[in-house]
């Protein structure tokens, strides 16, 4: 079960708080009646799947309610950090201090 | 006496002290503190059970948590037994009854043996390759009798007397494992004021200490050292030390599973004790410590009762005080059995011999063994035993052929080196590296806060294992910046270092394909079937594993896997690592469904939710269904009614006079601010700007993609207050998707959203009698149809208390919706009902409102959608606000498939033979002749018996459904297929006069 952080809140607290929101740093076209098939391909329906750093979005739904983000390594499944929604995307290399995972899982018995 | 094989003096338990117990309805005695295994061998019996696949007589191999033989049923009471218990770790109580498994009629004399004739037929993948024709027999014939056949033990029959508990706790280091390694570390730890849990499986601390009597630290005999260590730590207040306790899962961010075995050993339980608890631990950090598990060694019937690991013949010497045998052969690759066989020899057990595979052992154990006088065959193997139900000989041979020797034995002890426990590292995600110097896999690159200690890190060496533990323990602590106390100081010693170790199949497994030199006792995988799987194909160990089930049972291959591996390695030419590792996954040893579940069950397995007037409907004789958690009165049956009868009679009533239905359920959301017009203007596609205070309006809610998500009628309470509902079992998902864009999206808008689902009751009055019904009971607000139409909203008071009152339906009918604070909605109900029934009005439930609904067309989301269904496809479009410049779902109702011809549309459909009711899901074809697969352009998303109409009606979802008006469609069932009409989606007054009455 993960540990994360909400930054509203300023605790640590158990997974079973909140719930995963899908992606972030997706931004709603302003003028989304006109955009293209492609350009609403991208907004809607294409997302990353890094083996790596992903920016994703949490709501802090059982405890203040809010949606916030959060860089988290998709291997090991570290936080490196997590930022309030509307805080601008951090700039973090893509080597990050996270340590290697384990190059291949096993498929489940 | 506790058995013919308790070596006086010999062991830690105490001889006044015993317990009985029985076995397959035999009677035995015991000592307190014996496992089942100890103390059937101290009666002398071997046989505990039979294998998987072939009923091969088995023994105990193990003396620990590693055991895949000796599984046993363990019987308390009439209600409390449990199946597939490892007969090594179920410690005896009084009175106790223990069977044995997988046998037939008895475990000496088991009809399954016949498996082990017809081995040549029952080779590894024989499942994948047989019982494939006829194809019709899998069903009716294979599958049933592989199932009978199939499963160790029985499940219990009766629910679960017992309760479990759970906790949750923090600590600053979690310390896996209490022997040298776990104890030095935690020691160093909790001197520093961390916070710390010790935990370990076994009923005391020790870990190898309980067998290893060489070992001495500081100035004590091991094992007495560490229950001195262990009351140390359990008088300190930063530590809690929890024995009878296996980590069994190591989950992200230091999350590790515990489960403690609290009331399992005792003979007469306090009942208020929950027989085990579920420990949820959140560590900082965490030191590994879970040590090695011996591995046997491979060759021909290395299975046969009295056939055991050496380390396990020493615990049962040195803890139990129990000889495994009289005349012990030594089998082993590894200096590790030599000190067995020391150990044994000096309590007057005869040695036969110890056969080494290797030229060259240990000096020091060699010069041991001559001194005591054993007999030491190196460079030879032992290449088969005989033995029915128990070892009775060994046949040894000098390696590379040549004459063999039989030497008459009545155990067997057999090691071919320790394998480190890296199962909790490997779960932590960590990666493991092999070692090939020690043919070791060993913690090599760390994901988590975890560090590993001692024999499960490869550390060999009594010193050289407490200095690193010490090390690890006091710098994880100093992670989470503690720095006080001193380093504790531990200094050991032991008789012997060991050398060695092999891993795969020894000589006397043999290139043969006919040999059973076991690998999986449990699964009955030999090295043949590895060779076997790898000429087949199989390339990857994952593959290999699942065509042979090898690591597979029970004790998942903590015995078998390295053997495995490496024989498949062998097999293909790679080296190991190249062939790799299969993945560790938790529990690490089985844990039962009642602590994972704990107090999840009965009443607290899924909360169950009752509205506000759920007493008065159980008064009335409602009967309930489930609506996701919610309790929802489902119709009131009068005596002698069915339920269809009790439906054809409200559905009746409520067109003739009135019904009154509740409706608290329906989500419901206070959109507040002075942007909240702005707000639903952007989640709806209506326009609510000329929506007017007082006024309602139907709404329908899209996702980006442009199919409908929710709907539900939202009435303007003041220019910046709206109150939304939804559906029953949208409410929760709507509040988020809302908050989402408020939050998100719109941080711009000012506006509240808050959920006052459970602060409203709602009482629905629908009828031609409605309005008289309500009318003296409400003050404030005038009813009359000029001042109140239909889609009207008004604060005021019913029965005195306060209310908003909607003047809407969902029945086509006259109606309110009653709404008053959730505490009254009782009270106001009951008032309601008083002038109601003398009225001729009738309670209805959800089985009602369903009908009167699909009379009128109207479509509940969910079942008439399924989130493939636009606005316009639900005939619906009206509600899109065509001049709004945005609205969420704008862009996706625009895109080509959503606007293309032939979409599935919601029609109506009127069967031709009035009287037949369609089933709801069944689907719909143009030409019933067509051949299988047909074209099928729809299925039935509503349909029931109406008796308003006189006739069935339904609801369908068809390809180019508006379209087809008229045209006469076919719904193939089973036994005959029905002839349809399509027809409009209004059944009943489709002028809609009802309405405003």
């Amino acid at each position: 079960m993960l540990l994360i952080r909400c930054p509203y809140c300023e605790e640590d607290r158990s997974e079973l708080e909140f719930r995963s929101v899908g992606e972030a740093h997706i931004v709603r076209p302003d003028n989304i009646a006109e955009i293209s098939d492609e350009a609403f391909a991208e907004y809607f329906f294409l997302r990353d799947n890094p083996k790596g750093l992903i920016y994703e979005r949490w709501r802090h739904i059982h405890g203040c309610g809010r949606f916030f983000n959060a860089v988290r390594h998709t291997v090991s499944d570290k936080f490196v950090m997590t930022y309030k929604a509307g805080e601008p995307k951090p700039d973090l290399p893509a080597a990050t201090p996270v340590a290697q995972p384990l190059a291949q899982e096993g498929a489940a018995k | 006496m506790s058995g013919a094989n308790r070596i006086p003096g010999a062991g830690r338990l105490t001889p006044a002290k015993t317990a009985r117990f029985t076995f397959d309805g035999r009677p035995y005695t015991a000592l307190e503190g014996d496992t089942v295994a100890s103390a059937l061998l101290a009666n002398g019996v071997h046989l505990m059970g039979r294998s998987f696949k072939y009923h091969r007589p088995r023994g105990v191999v193990s003396a620990g948590p590693e055991e895949p033989n000796a599984l046993i049923d363990v019987q308390r009471d009439a209600a409390r037994r449990q199946p597939n218990v490892r007969a090594t770790v179920q410690e005896v109580f009084d009175g106790v009854t223990i069977a044995s498994q997988n046998r037939y009629p008895s475990l000496s004399f088991d009809v399954g043996s016949i498996n082990n004739l017809l081995s040549p037929f029952f080779a590894a993948g024989f499942y994948y390759k047989t019982f494939m024709w006829p194809k019709k027999a899998w069903k009716h014939l294979y599958e049933p009798q592989i199932r009978a056949a199939a499963g160790l033990g029985v499940s219990p029959d009766q629910a679960d007397p017992d309760h479990y508990a759970g906790r949750y706790a923090h600590c600053d280091v979690l310390v896996a494992g209490a022997g040298v390694a776990g104890l030095s570390a935690a020691l160093a730890a909790a001197k520093t004021g961390a916070s710390v849990i010790l935990c370990d499986e076994q009923p005391e601390v020790g870990g190898a200490l309980h067998f290893d009597t060489s070992v001495m630290i500081d100035g004590k005999p091991g094992f007495d050292w560490a229950q001195s260590v262990a009351a140390e730590l359990a008088a300190m207040e930063n530590v809690t030390v929890l024995t009878r306790t296996t980590a069994f899962g190591y989950y992200e961010h230091n999350f590790v599973g515990l489960v403690e075995r609290v009331t399992d050993h005792l003979a007469k339980p306090d009942r208020r004790l929950p027989r085990e608890r579920l420990w949820q631990v959140r560590a900082k950090q965490v030191v590994i410590a879970t040590g090695a598990i011996e591995r046997h060694m491979v060759f021909s019937n290395n299975d046969r009762p009295g056939i055991l690991l050496a380390s396990a013949a020493r615990t049962y010497l040195n803890h139990f005080g129990v000889a495994v045998g009289r005349n012990v052969g030594v089998y082993t690759a590894n200096d590790s059995a030599y000190e067995a066989a020391f150990d044994l020899k000096r309590a007057g057990v005869s040695i036969a011999a110890i056969v080494d595979c290797r030229q060259q052992p240990g000096a020091a154990v060699l010069a041991e063994a001559s001194r005591l006088g054993i007999e030491v065959l190196t460079g030879h193997s032992v290449i088969d035993t005989a033995g029915k139900l128990r070892v009775s000989s060994m046949t040894v041979a000098r390696n590379g052929g040549g004459s063999s020797r039989t030497m008459r034995i009545d155990a067997l002890i057999t090691s071919s080196g320790w394998t480190p426990s890296v199962h909790l590292f490997s779960q932590s995600r960590g990666k493991v590296a092999y070692d090939a110097e020690s043919q070791r896999f060993l913690p090599g690159t760390y994901v988590q806060e975890c560090i590993s200690v001692g024999a499960c890190n490869g550390t060999n060496g009594l010193q050289a294992t407490i200095d690193e533990a010490i090390a690890a323990g006091r710098d994880r602590a100093l992670k989470g910046g503690f720095t006080g106390g001193d380093t504790p100081a531990i200094s050991g010693t032991n008789a012997f270092e060991w050398t060695g170790g092999m891993a795969g199949a020894a000589e006397g497994a043999g290139p043969d394909t006919t040999v059973k030199a076991f690998i999986d006792f449990q699964n009955d995988v030999c090295a043949k079937d590895i060779r076997l799987a790898v000429r087949e194909g199989m390339h990857s160990i994952e593959h290999i594993k699942r065509f042979t089930t090898n690591g597979m049972a029970t004790d998942q291959g903590k015995l078998s896997n390295i053997h495995g591996l490496a024989i498949a390695a062998e097999a293909l030419g790679r080296e190991i690592p190249k062939v790799g590792l299969t993945t560790f996954r938790a529990p690490y040893t089985p844990v039962t469904f009642g602590t994972l579940i704990n107090h999840s069950r009965g009443d607290l397995f899924d909360p169950a939710r009752k509205t506000p007037m759920h007493a008065f409907e159980e008064a009335k004789g409602a009967i309930f269904e489930d609506v996701g958690n919610w309790k929802r009165a489902w119709y009131y049956p009068r005596a002698g009614e069915d339920m269809h009868k009790a439906v054809d009679r409200e559905c009746v009533t409520v067109r003739q006079s009135a019904g009154i239905f509740d409706a608290s359920t329906l989500g419901k959301i206070e959109v507040v601010g002075p942007d909240a017009a702005k707000f639903l203007n952007l989640l709806y596609t209506n326009g609510w700007d000329t929506l007017k205070p007082g006024r309602c309006r139907y709404g329908i809610m899209l996702r980006e993609d442009g199919f409908i998500y929710d709907d539900g009628v939202v009435g303007r309470m003041a220019e910046d207050r709206f109150h939304v509902t939804t559906t029953t079992g949208g409410a929760a998902r709507v509040m988020h998707h809302m908050e989402d864009y408020l939050q998100t999206e719109f941080p711009h808008l000012d506006v509240w959203l808050t959920s006052a689902t459970e602060q409203w009751a709602v009482i629905a009055v629908q009828g031609p009698k409605a309005r008289e019904i309500i009318a003296p009971l409400v003050e404030g607000i005038d009813l009359s149809n000029e001042a109140f139409p239909h889609m009207s909203v008004a604060e005021g008071k019913i029965c005195g208390v306060p209310t908003r009152l909607f003047r809407m339906s969902f029945t086509g009918e006259l109606g309110f919706e009653v709404n008053v604070p959730a505490d009254y909605g009782q009270a106001v109900m009951e008032a309601i009902w008083a002038r109601a029934e003398p009225m001729g009005a009738c309670m209805y439930g959800t089985e009602t409102m369903h009908v009167l609904r699909a009379e009128k067309g109207y479509i509940i989301v969910g079942q008439d959608t399924d989130g493939t269904v636009t606005p316009d496809d639900a005939s619906l479009g009206w509600a899109i606000g065509k001049k709004k410049p945005d609205f969420v779902g704008i862009r996706g109702l625009k895109r080509s498939d959503l606007v293309a011809e032939g979409r599935k549309q919601l029609v109506g459909l009127l069967t031709k033979d009035p009287k037949e009711v369609l089933e709801e899901g069944a689907q719909i074809v143009a030409n019933p002749n067509e051949p299988v697969p047909m074209t099928m352009l729809g299925h039935v998303t509503s349909s029931y018996w109406s008796e308003n109409c006189g006739r069935s009606i339904a609801m369908a979802l068809v390809a180019g459904g508006k379209a087809r008006l008229g045209q006469t469609l076919y719904v193939p069932m089973a036994d005959r297929t029905i002839a349809v009409e399509v027809s409009e989606m209004v059944f009943f007054d489709k002028e809609g006069g009802r309405i405003h009455g």
